[in-house]
């Protein structure tokens, strides 16, 4: 093929990533199955009772997702890092802020999506009227994104540490928190009758400055990383 | 002008010049400090509601301003670091990281203190208090991930990132008591407006605020002289350092 | 005096704050003043070796 337009770029980039994905799909079900477990934990140890689950159902399934997506960070670049691709990927042609981006939307396609999709069935499970979920489900789609972007910038810095494990989540948490607390108060306020609007427009806000600023500072990390 | 930045950006005239900073900046903050202590200690009205308790503040509230003064001047710093490259820019930010951890340890403690006579608890989960707590993390992981690199310049680089990402936190922790109802009071001091409080509890306020800032600048200059040294062994500069210093 | 030092009831929580602002103070200036010097004295020492080192040479 002769017409080597952008289209192409990125759709043999989306392509390539999804069927790497697809050969590795079981991987894809750890964030999935890690969400479903810590949210089935909490009725199973607080106990049945309604109300309360009721109440503190938004922060358990935010919680829940917050440590899905901290737990599939490691793996975005970390496979590239460790066998030397993610220098060829520095010094290719292709701009590495739109490999970036693709790669991220892939693994936000993958790991979180399924994720947000099977939230409903949870929420529900933990008393959650349908009014509510569909302000958890906005919620979380404004908010994985950002936590996703962050995470990522995060841990692309530590790529040259070993075991950054721990280091990684003490280190996401102040960014995290945020996040977490106005995708919670979105919920509350569905669910105490008031508008969510506030807090849906600041996670949008939000999602759009990562969104448009954390692929430069992944790419300078990478290169920080890649440098060494 | 750029040739006097960038002699203030070498090592080896940032290390004299600290060098004969540092005993001035003692002075004034010595003098500063004891100002500010008989002001909030002596002079100061008790409170009409809060008693004496309330002269926590003269310590809480402006160790909690460092907090967040120093966390910007950090992100300052590492936007200079990242940018320009410049070396001094990026051993002044690892330099205050420390001391803006301190900071805002005390804030939190005299917070607690102060908050158990007042409200009752030694800690509530409002939103000033969690977001002040969150700085505190952020402070912690700027040191840690700078001591867990090995390489000190890709340390250095991937803590400006770090530091300039956490900016967001400065907002949040500033308009808390306005976004949310919180437990914490609203803002007395602001820069625009005429403070709610009497003047003669502010001045020793005001006055404990520059002391700790010239303390800031005091700790930071004796660190950095001290990474430095850590950094450039090798270096001329340093030789002739210390061929002064065995000559005394 | 005493009322000084009692400060109204409330001697336990303005006296801890105060002393352990005074506490933290003094760390963030004599540690890093002490590891100065420290600091001072291994780049005195590595300087030494090498120019023993290229003496030697």
């Amino acid at each position: 093929m002769n017409k080597m337009t952008p289209f192409h770029d990125v759709y043999s980039l989306i392509s390539s990533e999804f069927l790497v994905a697809f050969r590795h799909r079981y991987e894809a079900l750890n964030p999935l199955l890690f969400f479903v477990l810590v949210c089935l934990l909490f009725p199973l140890g607080i106990g049945p009772s309604p109300q309360l689950l009721n109440t503190i159902a938004p922060g358990i399934i935010w919680a829940a997702a917050l440590l899905a997506i901290l737990m599939s960070l490691s793996n975005v670049f970390r496979t590239e890092y460790d066998d030397g691709r993610l220098e060829l990927m520095v010094l290719a042609n292709h701009s590495l802020v739109l490999l970036t981006t693709i790669k991220l939307l892939a693994h936000w396609c993958l790991n979180v999506l399924p994720l947000i999709l099977l939230s409903p069935i949870i929420a529900s499970a933990l008393g959650m009227s349908f009014d509510v979920q569909i302000t958890l489900i906005l919620s979380l789609l404004l908010g994985t994104p950002v936590l996703l972007l962050v995470g990522t910038t995060v841990s692309t810095l530590t790529l040259v540490i070993p075991q950054n494990g721990m280091l990684l989540a003490l280190l996401v948490l102040p960014l995290y928190v945020p996040v977490l607390i106005f995708g919670t108060s979105a919920v509350n306020a569905t669910a105490a009758g008031m508008s969510a609007a506030g807090p849906l427009y600041v996670l949008a806000a939000l999602c759009v400055l990562s969104l448009t600023l954390s692929p430069f500072a992944i790419v300078s990390a990478i290169k920080i990383g890649v440098s060494q | 002008m750029m040739k006097w930045l960038h002699t203030m950006a070498s090592s080896a005239w940032f290390y004299r010049f600290s060098g004969k900073m540092i005993p001035w900046l003692m002075g004034i903050f010595g003098v500063l400090f004891l100002v500010g202590l008989y002001g909030g200690l002596v002079a100061a009205p008790a409170d009409y509601q809060q008693g004496d308790a309330f002269r926590i503040i003269y310590i809480h509230v402006p160790a909690a301003w460092m907090s967040l003064f120093i966390y910007i001047v950090m992100a300052v710093y590492g936007f200079i670091a990242l940018v320009w490259r410049i070396k001094l820019a990026e051993v002044l930010l690892i330099s205050s990281a420390p001391i803006g951890a301190a900071f805002t340890f005390l804030a939190l403690v005299t917070g607690s203190l102060w908050g158990k006579p007042m409200w009752g608890t030694w800690w509530s989960w409002d939103a000033r208090l969690t977001s002040e707590l969150l700085l505190l993390f952020l402070y912690w992981g700027v040191i840690g991930l700078y001591a867990a690199i090995e390489d000190k310049r890709t340390a250095s680089r991937a803590v400006s990132i770090l530091t300039l990402i956490g900016v967001v936190n400065i907002p949040i922790i500033h308009y808390s008591v306005e976004w949310w109802n919180t437990l914490h009071q609203g803002s007395s001091v602001t820069l625009t407006d005429k403070p709610s409080m009497a003047t003669e509890m502010l001045i020793p306020l005001l006055v404990m605020a520059t002391a700790f800032k010239v303390y800031y600048a005091i700790s930071l200059l004796i660190r950095t002289r001290a990474e430095l040294v850590e950094r450039e062994p090798n270096s001329k500069w340093l030789k002739q350092v210390i061929e002064e210093n065995n000559h005394e | 005096m005493s009322e000084f030092l009692y400060m109204g009831g409330y001697a336990f929580h303005v006296w801890t704050s105060y002393a352990l602002a005074f506490v933290v103070l003094l760390i963030n200036i004599l540690g890093p003043s002490l590891r100065h010097k420290k600091k001072l004295q291994r780049a005195c020492d590595i300087q030494q070796l090498n120019e023993i080192q290229s003496n030697d040479t």
